[in-house]
């Protein structure tokens, strides 16, 4: 019990992930009607305001390190520490979350600017040209990244705080043994609220009813007169901030390096073809599912039964749904149908 | 219309030929002779014209093909390690292979169309990379790679007595050691064979089908043709193109690692296809020339190199190009295979034959002006390039 | 039995919307048989079922004395019942000659043959039929162009080039003269004519009354989903029933 539990609370986080990326990636396809080869790099670049804004806020300069006696000695002081002391070094360890406020304008601005400037020119080419243009995107983009921050993975910790782990199972009365990270529960929590908020926004504004009238019909939508093309940038600039605050947050869980948005990439492809292309709950509902038949595919005894299956789930299960039900999970008909 | 040179492939082949096998003379000015570089031109371009098969004329665009060129590789080495350091068994025994997983993943995958086959073919490439690198590793030799060893059986060398030497033995063709510019020629004929098939292939009714299901599907099923079993035979002859490339690249280095099955190389492969033009003969074997070239010359390149290039510049303005230029070379060639990549889809969908097409009418148009009977002339000498 | 196609008790229903109930139809050998009806009555859809692209819910659709429901399009193609498509279906990358001569291919390589190393250039025997084929409809000087090029009404007589060339015992034209200038409409009849002496039995549906009372032995008039008559032209034409439904709203306005 407990140990089915806690893979379901391993799956979590990743799901939450997996449905960030794969939420963004499916709104673009189903208004816009790109595909979007370049999402994981927008994940990727939402990581990297997180390490972006640490190393901003860490910027040190050469001090004299009082605590060693024997000899001169020196040492790197933020700046922050050596101006505002304690308050200083407080917001150094806030580093992750203070980075949101940063990420969700560049994020912003990134994709406005990535829209009007390439996929504009792509809504009428076809699908083979949009997925080329978007991967060579993603490997301009993946390697500017690494001209400035290198190759290596860049630790960008959570606040002490929440560096340790939450006692669940104590909690809920079960096992003393079961806890849980606290930042993947933040994760999850922040998963939860971004999806909601998206939802919400689609649901309760009138922008958001147009943009769902356009996911069903296109066509129509432009026909009555409504000014799609600004829908458009805007629906994109929405996905790639939701790509980007999944990858700000996911920093402290997995150390950004440059080409970790190509892993989730094409995780997050299958994760929307299974939930059935331009549906977003079934992006959502896929992505967790996924995430939690990948947590359970890792345990010790399902792998002595099925060696190497935590390898291959995600795509086995993404195989089997396409011939089963090849409109996915929760998939329309007619979309990204040829 | 049959009348034109180029349609008579006795001529194609003749020309060809002499192009691929004088490339050592050709390539020295640009520095590009040397075995190693023209051996990858050969094998990626026998990848690149199998892979143009299938999205070409088809127009399915399969992400998964480099699982393909990573069959054909395990299989070749464990045919060195099982049976014989000949190269042959190993190409045969490659191809085939690859042809047999084609088969069985093309089949499923086919079922479905557009970016779902997309999918699907890069789910089944992930799945073989995966699995190379965990569970299989008593095929694959996981993260090591899979490499020749002083004990290795080799059944039918020993059977006719091929003298053990000292150290690893080297892959040989009846006895002439692949490696150099043997190894080069014989990946060239390889090539030749490869490219006299897809050309066949392209002037056949069977190619005119594929087209035409590539044009409308539809169609060609309320015409008369069940095109599923189109789809998968066009799918099995790219993976036994794949297969065949990387059989041979086992040959030229007797090592296989898993990452050659990785999605990124799939993405290599579709990159050069479109770069020198998708569906057409020579385009895709032009992609693997420029690509590989380029690869070579700009990922050796490094700043002290860069500062001698543009050292006829004052020296302000050679820092600061320098300074720009050098995130493209050397570890940053990747940034300018990804820029290119943009640059050719945005301006130039079909790739670098389209341009030559273009270039080419252009002159036509503007010596037609002049004298109109040069134009037969000038069609052929267009289209030889 | 001289009924080369028997459609009966066919229903097809679309979410609640009847589209077609109940329809009996037979087609008799070497006849042309044009059926008409206002917009939405169902001519297409029923046409649909008859070659695969639609299942009905329920009837059967007996055509050469085999039940063509649930068989693939394309073995429908060559138990020789083809249509000739409204909107042009056409291969608009090829060339106007490839665009006839794959469907001459079909006819003569089954559904599927892998002949990869056979020449095209060799098949001298089959562009000599398309380009015979693009003469009977008046394309052949353009046969070297690219068939996405050609004028619409250019692209109605490609279709129709494509559906003769595979000689079918029984073709379904949809629409073939519309949006073709009265000049080539002409054109068109003599030449479905011409094919008429050859014994093609043909179905056609039409919205020009010139063209269906210039052709037509047997008129069915589809109304809502159902025949409501059928008969020679002339009985079709002194039917109060049909004028009511159909003729008559013509004649008013």
């Amino acid at each position: 019990m407990d140990a089915i539990l806690i893979q379901i609370l391993n799956g979590l986080d990743k799901g939450g992930a997996y449905a960030l990326i794969a939420l963004g990636l499916t709104l673009t396809f189903g208004t816009l009607g790109v595909v979007n080869f370049a999402h994981g790099a927008l994940f990727m670049l939402g990581a990297f305001c997180a390490v972006s804004v640490q190393q901003l806020l860490t910027l040190s300069k050469s001090v004299k390190d009082e605590s060693i006696t024997f000899f001169d000695a020196y040492k790197d002081q933020p700046y922050l520490e050596i101006w505002w002391g304690d308050t200083g070094t407080a917001i150094i360890d806030y580093a992750v979350p203070i980075s949101i406020l940063f990420a969700i304008p560049i994020m912003l601005l990134i994709g406005v600017a990535m829209e009007r400037g390439l996929i504009k020119h792509f809504y009428k080419r076809s699908h083979a040209e949009q997925i080329l243009v978007t991967f060579g995107f993603a490997i301009v983009v993946q390697e500017i990244i690494k001209a400035f921050y290198g190759a290596n993975p860049i630790p960008t910790p959570a606040p002490d705080i929440v560096s340790g782990s939450a006692a669940i199972g104590a909690m809920l009365g079960l096992s003393e043994s079961l806890v849980y990270p606290w930042w993947r529960l933040i994760y999850l929590l922040f998963a939860g609220v971004v999806i909601f908020a998206v939802f919400a926004f689609l649901k309760y504004t009138t922008f958001g009813m147009v943009v769902r009238a356009g996911m069903a019909d296109r066509e129509t939508v432009s026909l009555l007169g409504i000014n799609v093309e600004r829908r458009f940038t805007i629906v994109f600039g929405i996905a790639t901030v939701v790509a980007g605050l999944a990858g700000v947050m996911y920093a402290p869980i997995l150390p950004p390096d440059y080409h970790m948005g190509m892993d989730f990439l094409v995780l997050s492809f299958v994760v929307v073809v299974v939930g059935g292309m331009g549906s977003l709950g079934g992006a959502v509902a896929a992505g967790f599912l996924l995430g939690i038949l990948q947590s359970f595919a890792s345990m010790n005894e399902i792998k002595s039964i099925f060696p190497g299956i935590d390898q291959i789930i995600i795509y086995l299960v993404a195989v089997v749904i396409l011939l089963v039900r090849p409109r996915g999970l929760m998939g329309r008909e007619g979309v990204m149908e040829d | 219309m049959m009348k034109i040179s180029l349609q008579n492939n006795a001529v194609v082949m003749l020309i060809f030929s002499a192009v691929v096998l004088t490339a050592p003379l050709w390539l020295a000015p640009i520095g590009a002779d040397y075995p190693d570089l023209l051996q990858k031109f050969a094998i990626f371009g026998i990848f690149a014209i199998g892979f143009n098969i299938l999205f070409g004329l088809t127009g399915y665009l399969s992400f998964g093909h480099a699982a393909f060129l990573g069959i054909g590789s395990y299989t070749a080495v464990w045919s060195f390690k099982l049976f014989t350091m000949n190269v042959l068994p190993a190409v045969i025994l490659g191809t085939i292979m690859a042809g047999v997983f084609a088969l069985a993943i093309g089949y499923i995958s086919l079922r479905r169309s557009g970016i779902y086959f997309s999918i699907l073919t890069l789910a089944f490439a992930q799945m073989s990379y995966s699995l190379a690198y965990s569970v299989l590793t008593p095929i694959t030799n996981g993260e090591t790679g899979l490499q020749l060893t002083m004990n290795d059986a080799r059944v039918i060398d020993s059977l006719f007595g091929v003298e053990a030497e000292a150290g690893l033995p080297s892959t040989n063709l009846f006895g002439q050691v692949m490696s150099g510019y043997s190894g080069f020629y014989f990946c060239a004929v390889i090539l030749i064979i490869g490219f006299y098939v897809s050309l066949k292939i392209f002037r056949s009714p069977f190619g005119l089908k594929l087209t035409a299901i590539k044009s409308n599907q539809t169609r060609m099923k309320y015409t008369g043709f069940n095109t599923r079993p189109y789809l998968l035979s066009a799918f099995v002859i790219s993976g036994m193109y794949a297969g065949l490339a990387g059989a041979l690249m086992s040959i030229t280095d007797p090592l296989a690692g898993a990452e050659r099955m990785q999605w990124t190389a799939s993405g290599e492969v579709v990159l050069m296809t479109i770069l020198g033009g998708v569906g057409t003969l020579i385009g895709p074997l032009l992609g693997v020339g420029i690509i590989k070239y380029f690869e070579n010359i700009f990922s050796a390149m490094n700043p002290s190199a860069l500062h001698e290039i543009f050292n006829f510049l004052p020296l302000w303005l050679e820092n600061i190009v320098v300074g720009i230029t050098r995130h493209f070379v050397g570890d940053g060639w990747h940034l300018t295979l990804g820029a290119m990549f943009m640059l050719v889809v945005i301006f130039l969908p079909g790739g670098v034959m389209e341009g030559i097409t273009k270039l080419f009418n252009y002159i036509k148009k503007k010596l037609g002006l002049n004298r109109v009977d040069s134009e037969d002339h000038v069609s052929e000498g267009g289209d030889r390039k | 039995m001289s009924y080369i196609l028997n459609i009966e008790g066919v229903n097809k229903t679309f979410g609640g919307l009847h589209a077609l109930t109940d329809i009996q139809l037979k087609i008799e050998k070497g006849t042309t048989h044009a059926i008409i009806g206002p917009n939405g009555a169902g001519k297409s859809t029923l046409l649909n079922c008859c070659i695969g692209r639609l299942i009905p819910d329920s009837g059967t659709v007996n055509f050469n004395g085999h039940n063509m429901i649930g068989m693939q399009p394309h073995d429908i193609n060559h138990a020789g019942m083809v249509r000739v498509f409204q909107t042009p279906e056409i291969f608009p990358e090829l060339t106007l000659l490839q665009n006839v001569i794959i469907p001459a291919l079909a006819k003569r390589d089954g559904t599927f043959k892998f002949n990869p190393f056979r020449s095209l250039a060799k098949e001298t025997e089959l562009e000599d039929q398309a380009m015979a084929a693009l003469a009977d409809v008046g394309l052949e000087k353009y046969y070297d162009q690219h068939a996405g090029s050609i004028s619409r009404g250019d692209k109605r007589r490609l279709e129709l080039a494509m559906g003769l060339i595979q000689q079918p015992s029984l073709l379904l034209l949809d629409e073939p003269t519309a949006g073709m200038a009265r000049h080539d409409t002409n054109k068109t009849i003599d030449l479905l004519k011409k094919i008429k002496e050859r014994g093609m039995t043909k179905v056609i549906i039409e919205h020009d009354m010139h063209v269906v009372f210039s052709l037509a032995d047997k008129i069915s008039v589809l109304a809502q989903g159902c025949i409501i008559a059928t008969g020679t032209p002339d009985e079709i034409r002194n039917s109060a029933k049909v004028k009511e439904a159909y003729l008559g709203e013509s004649e008013d306005e």
